[in-house]
């Protein structure tokens, strides 16, 4: 048999031998030829509402199943709508792969219709990325841009191909171990000194706190973490994105930490003797006042991104490497120790906080989203795939939906991209048939790609939506209510009845605003064979709390007023 | 306030690949380091570009500026030689004015410094020199009070003295911090620059 092929056909054949099941995307001029060979390949597309969507699920899909994601698009706006979703992807170390179509080669700088420099536009938000302009090319590259985006710290890679590459035809080269990358070193590995320098300050520690980043999970070191945690009694603090990758169960597990972070995981950070960081970069919405964070504590940092070390945190010792190898070999000189005195002193530090927790309110006819999320928790057992959007309700999720496994918390950290959940969603589902997905987003959020819902019905997709809709931009109201004198500029936000909304889509809607009502609703949902849109119509001004604000020392928290207040003046009533 | 900032050169071999410039010119760009300069050229290896960048920094920027450097695909090598012996040159020519009467001094200026005229018209002389900044600079004063017509400059080149130099793969990077910097000293207590 010949092994001729058109680039075109290049391309899925390529995308099909990297084990590519799945691409989300959105066809046009320069990339019709892709789509039109796309038909004979075993690949499941699935055409999005919006490029940004195709982005985002490619993203849901890496971060639920660990595998690369792939997005299509065309040349000019197909490929500049991808831009928020390749950023976002960048700054949470997402491994996806977008291919876009590019007008013929001989009209690049011409400013041809649909022309853009799209390798410039992505190029400091991508990991790497290509311009392929001859068909020869084609199947080299992808195989490349695959093993660029998911080795060493993964993130995106764009490979932009001209229309006349994908037309013309070739003899198809495909060798898997041809990767030529002469500077590209993904494998790093620290000195045995650093090892031992590393050892000695846990083993010395008597209040040490280990910080678990998305890096935990990235590298598959969710048991040796643990291991490390418990031989040496050391307690935990998670990162947003790095929630799932130790059980929220355990133990020594603390919770989250910074901006809204629990109080006495912020406090015992600040207390601490030694910080060991796991796959994490020292964010600033994990330091808060660099001046004054931690000012006791030795660091340790561990990280597959060298150019990590020293940025925002200066660091004892630097250990550059996969976070599960560097721990193969840091572990066994770690002694076991009995910390029974810090952990104690963690525990009394949680002091007041059941009395604050908006959990023990009772029902005073108010409904209150942390109690949505709650709930969901409780009836999911814990065990559903989360997606949130960005704002108040992501840091609710954070704080009151449990997380046990790895991978199940899906969100926008670095970026912080309003109107990820629901694309996302969608990937994180394909790339997990069997498990529940559930989308939190506010309703300032959703309304920015809430167009996917058709998408959703298109590719018969099952997903619970929960929109916690509180009629305003809500997290930014909470500055304006901190920060700016409660100026409520431009986060009054009107929204359309998302029940009747979803059943427009041929979907089911549902809304609910008394407390009683939350359970009862999502249990139907979950029953529902259909992705069912909930409305949850909560307390339009209420606050995440405890709460840093950004530059404030961390241990400077505003915290939740004492409950019992508010309590009896619901019963005077 | 107590960061130390210096001069410092890196020697870059890089990928010879269509924008591999533009990515490293970009990468500087986005993280806020200012290239003082920048010049690119071949290397004794064919598929090699070598690129001497000069960066004013401290010492924690620097490593920074290596380790980010490292991590463009395109990048193969990276050497921070500024502690290290090494030869810096950077090649000028200067047009400077010359009438009958000057242009007699000017040359014998030129031969103090050991550059070379390399045109000479009726009022004025192209001067060619090759050495480092301190002695262009140092020809440019002198030659200044006559008048500077055009001035072209390449940037610094530079190579680590002694056969081994850079063109082998270099030990661990890694090294100990020599100072601590908190150089946020001059913030504007009235702005935010926290978001």
């Amino acid at each position: 048999m010949s092994n001729v092929r058109t680039g075109a056909q290049i391309i899925w054949e390529t995308l099909v031998r990297e084990g590519v099941k799945t691409v989300f995307g959105y066809p046009g001029g320069a990339i019709l030829p892709a789509y039109d060979a796309m038909l004979d390949y075993p690949v499941r597309h699935v055409l999005v509402r919006h490029e940004q969507g195709a982005t985002h699920m490619a993203d849901g899909y890496a971060r639920a199943s660990g595998e690369v994601g792939v997005a299509i698009a065309t040349s000019g706006p197909g490929a500049t709508n991808m831009v928020t979703g390749i950023a976002t992807a960048m700054l949470d170390s997402s491994p996806i792969l977008c291919i876009t179509g590019q007008v013929g080669s001989r009209a690049i700088g011409t400013d041809a219709f649909q022309e853009t420099d799209v390798t410039g536009v992505t190029l400091p938000i991508t990991k790497h990325n290509y311009l392929v302009s001859d068909v020869d090319d084609i199947a080299s590259t992808i195989h490349e841009a695959m093993y660029v985006a998911r080795s060493g710290r993964p993130g995106p890679v764009l490979v932009d191909i001209t229309k006349d590459a994908q037309q013309l035809s070739t003899e198809l080269e495909w060798d898997p171990s041809d990767v030529k990358l002469p500077g590209y070193a993904p494998d790093l590995r620290a000195t045995e000194a650093e090892y031992q320098r590393a050892a000695d300050l846990i083993n010395r520690a008597k209040r040490p706190v280990i910080f678990a980043g998305h890096g935990v999970m990235l590298s598959g070191a969710m048991g040796q973490v643990l291991d490390l945690a418990e031989r040496a009694n050391i307690p935990i603090a998670m990162t947003l994105l790095g929630i799932g990758g130790v059980p929220a169960q355990h133990p020594l597990n603390m919770g989250m930490m910074g901006m809204h972070g629990e109080a006495w995981v912020n406090e015992a950070i600040q207390e601490a003797d030694l910080l060991l960081a796991f796959g994490m970069r020292f964010d600033d919405r994990v330091t808060g006042n660099l001046k004054t964070y931690a000012p006791n504590a030795r660091k340790i940092h561990i990280d597959i991104d060298p150019a990590e070390f020293n940025k925002n945190v200066k660091v004892d010792v630097a250990l550059a490497g996969d976070l599960s190898m560097v721990l193969s070999d840091l572990s066994p000189l770690v002694e076991s120790g009995d910390r029974t005195d810090w952990l104690h002193t963690i525990h009394d530090m949680k002091g007041d906080v059941a009395v604050r927790d908006i959990q023990n309110l009772p029902d005073n006819g108010h409904l209150y989203a942390a109690h949505v999320i709650n709930d969901i928790w409780r009836i999911t057992n814990g065990k559903a795939i989360v997606v949130t959007d960005v704002g108040q309700h992501q840091m609710w999720e954070a704080q009151y939906y449990r997380h046990n496994e790895p991978r199940t918390l899906i969100t926008s950290g670095g970026l912080g991209t309003m109107g990820f959940a629901l694309p996302a969603a969608i990937g994180a589902k394909l790339a997990n048939p069997d498990a529940e997905v559930w989308v939190v987003a506010g309703d300032g959020g959703f309304q920015m790609t809430m167009a996917e819902l058709a998408t959703i019905a298109q590719e018969n997709i099952k997903i619970n939506v929960a929109v916690i809709n509180n009629g305003y931009l809500g997290m930014v109201r909470q500055w304006q209510e901190f920060f700016y004198e409660r100026r409520y500029a431009a986060t009054p936000l009107l929204s359309p009845d998302f029940a009747k909304l979803a059943e427009c889509f041929g979907l089911a809607g549902a809304t609910i605003n008394t407390r009683a009502d939350v359970e009862p609703a999502i249990s139907k949902a979950r029953s529902d064979e259909r992705t069912v849109v909930m409305d949850f119509q909560v307390e339009q001004e209420d606050t995440v709390y405890p709460m840093v604000p950004a530059g404030a020392d961390l241990h400077k928290m505003i915290r939740r007023p004492s409950l019992a207040p508010i309590v009896e003046t619901a019963d005077d009533e | 306030m107590t960061s130390k900032r210096k001069r410092h050169t890196f020697v870059v071999y890089v990928e010879d690949k269509p924008g591999v410039l533009n990515r490293v010119a970009s990468l500087f760009r986005r993280r806020a380091f200012n290239i003082d300069s920048l010049t690119v050229g071949h290397s004794e290896t064919i598929s090699e570009s070598r690129m001497t960048i000069v960066v004013e920094s401290d010492a924690s920027d620097a490593r920074r500026i290596e380790a980010n450097l490292y991590k463009l695909v395109n990048v193969v090598r990276v050497h921070d030689i500024t502690n290290t012996p090494s030869i810096f040159r950077e090649l000028a020519m200067v047009k400077v004015a010359a009438t009958i009467e000057t242009r007699t001094q000017i040359m014998q200026l030129v031969g103090v410094f050991r550059a070379r005229v390399v045109d000479v018209a009726p009022d004025s002389l192209v001067i060619e020199t090759t050495g480092t900044e301190e002695k262009i600079e140092g020809l440019l004063e002198v030659l200044r009070p006559y008048g500077i017509l055009e001035l072209v400059r390449t940037g610094r080149v530079g190579m680590v003295r002694g056969k081994q130099g850079v063109a082998v793969e270099p030990s661990d990077h890694v090294e100990d911090e020599d100072s601590a910097s908190d150089d946020s000293d001059t913030d504007d207590p009235n702005v935010s620059y926290s978001v």
